[in-house]
């Protein structure tokens, strides 16, 4: 699932409504089937995977300890081996990258470092807020392509925050277009592409075939 | 005699200091019982920081030591707010001190009737009120003295103001700028004595003598027994009406002292009225002008006066003869040096360790109340603004003399760097770094823990190290309130005009502040965690 909109269009905050970083004045909040303001933040957000613009990598941290941060946080034994998994998994070979400070990667390898760590414990729901945006087109690319192979084989749940609808229409499976806090339409690609409902999404869809 | 009126500029600064002496004086009974202890112990002996103090202080001192008493000295203690209200607390047992000061400065009344009058009436105030006795005067006054050179005396017949007054229109006059001002300066002398130079050309006390000998101006004020007049020979006006008020010296004994101790009040009675103004002048001029060292002054005043005999001694027990060069100067007194440092080194260890303690705490405290921050470390900040001499005088009548307020004042002014650079340092700590690892699941203790402190501490290190170098310079100050450290040659050499004296300790202060920063800078990059791109973290935090 994909969230797009421009900025202020109020996806961002739509985002961190899940992990409980912002509470709504109205209305709940469901995953899994349970409110969120039922539960602890705290676990909730463990629970959730979580990735940002800029990666939010903790710079003082080696990449493993970074990667094992969540499962390390629930104290689990295995936490340093999971983070090998996972960065594996991105494509990062822990013996080669494990030891590295953040400064010490690319740009493109910090985003698969902070998809690494958002892995770590398990998630069943993963949030992406603009995790590509930094990135050059190249790499954007192949981060993308990175990101969509992993998807495939979890088999998990994403939410997508991005301001880019090509990058929405290549990785989701549905899309919702948002201007000004509401949802303008939602749906798969498909429908958006056939049957825009609002003058703004044809607008938008015109300038992203444009660009 | 630049001593007096720097006391008089300080004392005008610090009289919200003292006021709650002066109330506190008059609301309690002036005389405690002695404990034993104070019996027991040796006798503090302090002066203010001017040549003439520290002449007669090392005179009671060495007069004690000969009847057979134990002496702590204390010279150049501070002006004459410090060590008045050191006495009163039996912070100190001694003092040399002027009737017209005691008048004046301390109990703030106007100046009237004859010398014998102003004695009898600080006699009687200061014991009722204070517990502090007045010892019968010396035998000299220190008052203000208008001087001419001896030809113009001889050639215009001049002896007294009167003299003068017939002859001032024809002469340019050089004076201290306050005595121009003062009403009881040239202002008084206009109206008393009718006295009006064609030109009055304000002179600093330092140039003033020279500017004298140099006929550059024809007649000068000063004080009556500066070293400087015997130095080239100068004639002083008699003041024939009595317009000057009096200012005679004595020694001045705190409540314990005065109670408890009648044998050493005896022995510094053997002084009473032995001294005139012609052998003080020349003993100023011994120290002043040829930097004869104290000690050897006033034991020379003592054998000549019959008192004590036998050999001089030099306050550190060393002979010196003439002028060594200034490194065989720092060597003879390398072990003063050393103990000075030590406690240079103790002042700022110990108020920075207890500011550190505090600073840090309030800082992340404030992080947490953001609303509370702008106010406190303002607050904090306003603290940094007191002028260093006039917050350690604040905490005379709170703390006393010594080590204990020179600390608190030192951790005072430490906390401020400190409080801003934790409070900073956390708030400002990679926020992506810090909003990513809290979406993950960090709790807020935990952010601090392995987040925000490890990202902080270069900045809240750039903050120590700032504290530390500013308390190194401040440190120098302690020695004001009698808490030593390298302030002491310092304030000494200031009062003496020895360049070597004062070099003796602000060299190793600014290499200690030197060392603080450069060692205090290793620590910092050390603190800093690994990963980092190294950054100025000093100049990150400033607002």
């Amino acid at each position: 699932m994909a969230i797009v909109g421009e900025s202020g269009s109020g996806k961002t905050t739509l985002l961190r409504l899940f992990n409980r970083m912002i509470d709504p004045d109205a209305g709940r909040v469901e995953v899994g089937g349970r409110d969120v303001s039922s539960m602890d933040p705290v676990h909730l957000r463990r629970a959730l995977g979580y990735v940002q613009q800029d990666g939010g990598l903790l710079p003082h941290w080696t990449v493993l300890r970074n990667t094992a941060l969540v499962p390390w946080l629930e104290g689990r034994s295995d936490a340093d081996d999971r983070a090998r998994a996972q960065l594996e998994l991105v494509g990062l070979p822990p013996e080669q990258f494990g030891s590295r400070f953040p400064r010490e990667l690319s740009g493109g390898q910090r985003q698969r470092a902070a998809l690494a760590r958002a892995l770590a414990a398990g998630p069943d729901v993963l949030l992406l807020d603009e995790p590509f945006g930094a990135l050059d087109a190249l790499t954007r690319a192949e981060v993308q392509d990175a990101f969509a192979a992993l998807r495939a084989r979890l088999g998990i749940t994403v939410l997508l925050v991005t301001h880019d609808l090509d990058e929405a229409f290549r990785l989701a499976d549905r899309v919702a277009v948002m201007r000004d806090g509401r949802v303008e339409q939602e749906g798969d690609p498909e429908a958006l592409l056939t049957r825009p409902a609002t003058p703004y999404v044809s607008e938008l869809l015109a300038r992203a075939r444009l660009a | 005699m630049f001593g007096r009126r720097m006391a008089a500029i300080v004392g005008g600064a610090l009289i919200v200091g003292t006021a709650p002496v002066l109330v506190s004086a008059q609301e309690g009974g002036p005389v405690a019982p002695v404990p034993d202890a104070v019996r027991d112990r040796p006798i503090v002996v302090a002066t203010k920081p001017f040549a003439e103090s520290y002449m007669l202080g090392e005179i009671f001192a060495q007069l004690l030591e000969a009847r057979g008493h134990a002496v702590d000295r204390r010279p150049g203690l501070g002006a004459t707010e410090i060590t008045f209200a050191a006495l009163r607390r039996d912070d100190i047992d001694i003092y040399p001190e002027y009737t017209g000061t005691g008048l004046l400065a301390i109990l703030g009344e106007e100046p009237s009737g004859s010398a014998l009058d102003v004695f009898g009436r600080v006699s009687r105030v200061f014991g009722d009120r204070y517990g502090v006795r007045w010892l019968p005067p010396l035998g000299f006054e220190n008052t203000y003295a208008v001087s001419v050179r001896p030809e113009t005396a001889d050639s215009l017949g001049l002896r007294t103001l009167s003299d003068l007054a017939r002859v001032a229109d024809g002469l340019v006059a050089g004076m201290s700028p306050d005595f121009i001002g003062r009403a009881d300066g040239l202002e008084g002398l206009r109206r008393e004595y009718g006295i009006d130079p064609r030109e009055v050309r304000p002179l600093l006390q330092a140039v003033k003598y020279q500017a004298l000998a140099n006929r550059e101006v024809d007649v000068i004020d000063g004080y009556s027994t500066d070293g400087s007049i015997a130095r080239f020979g100068f004639v002083v006006l008699e003041d024939d009406r009595g317009f000057f008020p009096p200012y005679d010296a004595a020694a001045l004994v705190g409540p314990a002292l005065a109670s408890g101790r009648p044998d050493a009040i005896a022995a510094l009675t053997e002084l009473s009225g032995r001294l005139d103004a012609g052998t003080v002048r020349d003993l100023n001029r011994r120290i002043e002008v040829d930097g004869e060292p104290v000690a050897r002054v006033a034991a020379d005043a003592l054998a000549t006066l019959g008192l004590v005999g036998g050999a001089a001694r030099t306050a550190d027990g060393s002979t010196v003869v003439g002028r060594p060069s200034f490194v065989a100067y720092l060597w003879s007194r390398r072990l003063n040096t050393l103990a000075e440092t030590r406690r240079h080194v103790l002042l700022v260890a110990t108020s920075l360790l207890a500011g550190f303690l505090v600073a840090v705490p309030l800082g992340l405290l404030l992080e947490r109340r953001r609303g509370w921050a702008e106010s406190t470390i303002r607050g904090v900040g306003v603290l940094q603004t007191i002028p260093s001499i006039a917050l350690l005088a604040f905490m005379i009548p709170w703390l006393g003399i010594g080590v204990v307020p020179a600390v608190t004042a030192l951790f005072l002014y430490s906390l401020f760097p400190m409080v801003r650079n934790t409070f900073t340092g956390v708030r400002d700590a990679d926020p992506a770094a810090v909003a990513s690892a809290r979406a993950l699941g960090m709790t807020e203790r935990q952010l601090l823990r392995y987040v925000r402190l490890p990202l902080a501490a270069p900045v809240i290190m750039a903050g120590v190290r700032t504290a530390a170098v500013i308390n190194v310079g401040t440190a120098t100050l302690a020695a004001f309130i009698g808490a030593g450290g390298l302030g002491d040659p310092i304030v000494a050499g200031l009062a003496l005009s020895d360049t070597r004296m004062i070099l003796s300790g602000a060299v190793p202060a600014a290499l200690m502040a030197l060392a603080v920063d450069g060692g205090l800078g290793i620590v910092e990059r050390r603190v800093a965690p690994p990963g980092l791109i190294q950054e100025a973290a000093s100049e990150r935090a400033l607002p």
